[in-house]
């Protein structure tokens, strides 16, 4: 088996600009170093995805951008532009 | 017939509609919280049936009835959700000793297309500092359409705001506000008291709205969250629908923003 385990990081932007702030942040494991929960910090790790880039997470999911569903178009639920990062830890 | 000094105000109004919560620190007498915590303790609270008259649940010798009856707390009541509201459920929320991991985030029932709204009370009998928790919420987060826990993969935001309070305090929420219990790292247990209620009244200017024509409240109900990103020109609009609500005035703005979109001239002008 391999030693990498995954570290998955987890940013909200304010707009889908990858230069654009943080508004919501998580973070995920797989080290089994840390459990991250709720409310575990009060500011982001990075203050955008590309300020994250530069410190060697990589970019493996961007949100896909769809118009509102006709008669949804003021309605707001999910944060839009969720943006997942990974970098690859030695265990 | 209440008291009109114990109802809300329309700026307390206006700051429920944007943030999603009212909070008034120890506001229950501390005999009664200590009267309160112990029936916690000792998880004696009879439990009413969903869409019991309130004043029917609890009798008069019940302290988590007497916090419910205090003329302020049933001035806010009054004011949110009518005189007489129904009794939807409540739980006692206990958080162990050193529990180092936090509730995930979630907002309680599923998703609700009302304009009409339920509250609920979040009641501290007690202490409750950082390292004890106590229940996080996220202000501005009511109006999501989310069902309970969806929203479990977040874990932090801008401006999410952990209540941390003194014995007494009370907190009341709209039905939509996100929230989770956060980790307890003391040595004692802690507890919090959640009621849900129904109203059985029109939601219209059940508040104090005498200064409803001279309140500042058009800045209030365009305040941002900064986690909002772009979408705080959305909950403008859901906030001014709310408003309206409230209200009966079916002409309310904050800025231009409903009467530009509803700005569909009808008439004709021919051509010179």
């Amino acid at each position: 088996m391999s030693e990498l385990r995954q570290q998955l990081l987890v940013l909200h932007l304010h707009t889908p600009d990858l230069n654009s702030g943080v508004v919501a942040w998580a973070m995920y494991d797989g080290t089994g170093q840390k459990r991250h929960t709720t409310g575990d910090s009060e500011a982001p790790p990075y203050s955008s995805v590309v300020e994250a880039m530069q410190d060697g997470w990589r970019v493996i999911q961007f949100p896909q951008q769809f118009p509102a569903y006709p008669g949804m178009e003021y309605h707001t639920s999910y944060l839009r532009f969720e943006y997942i990062l990974e970098k690859l830890e030695k265990i | 017939m209440i008291d009109k000094k114990h109802l809300l105000s329309t700026e307390q109004m206006a700051n429920f509609v944007a943030d999603g919560y009212l909070r008034f620190d120890e506001l229950v007498p501390r005999e009664l919280n200590k009267a309160a915590h112990a029936e916690m303790e000792e998880g004696i609270i009879v439990r009413g049936r969903g869409g019991t008259v309130l004043d029917e649940v609890w009798d008069d010798d019940s302290a988590v009835g007497k916090v419910f009856r205090l003329p302020e707390v049933k001035g806010i009541i009054h004011s949110l959700v009518g005189e007489n509201p129904l009794y939807d459920h409540h739980a006692v929320h206990i958080v162990r000793p050193q529990n180092e991991i936090g509730q995930i985030w979630h907002a309680d029932a599923i998703i609700d297309l009302r304009m009409h709204f339920d509250i609920q009370f979040f009641y501290f009998s007690h202490d409750t500092p950082r390292e004890m928790g106590g229940t996080m919420i996220l202000p501005g987060s009511h109006y999501r359409r989310v069902c309970e826990t969806d929203i479990a993969r977040y874990q932090n935001f801008l401006g999410q705001l952990p209540i941390v309070c003194n014995a007494g305090t009370l907190i009341v929420v709209h039905h939509g506000m996100w929230h989770c219990a956060q980790p307890n790292l003391t040595d004692e247990t802690r507890y919090m008291f959640k009621l849900r209620l129904n109203p059985t009244a029109r939601q219209c200017q059940l508040w104090n709205s005498d200064d409803l024509d001279t309140a500042s409240f058009h800045g209030i109900l365009g305040r941002n969250h900064r986690w909002y990103g772009n979408d705080v020109r959305l909950e403008i609009v859901n906030r001014i629908k709310q408003w309206r609500f409230l209200t009966g005035d079916d002409s309310f703005d904050v800025g231009y923003w409903l009467s530009r979109l509803e700005n569909m001239p009808e008439n004709t002008v021919e051509a010179a």
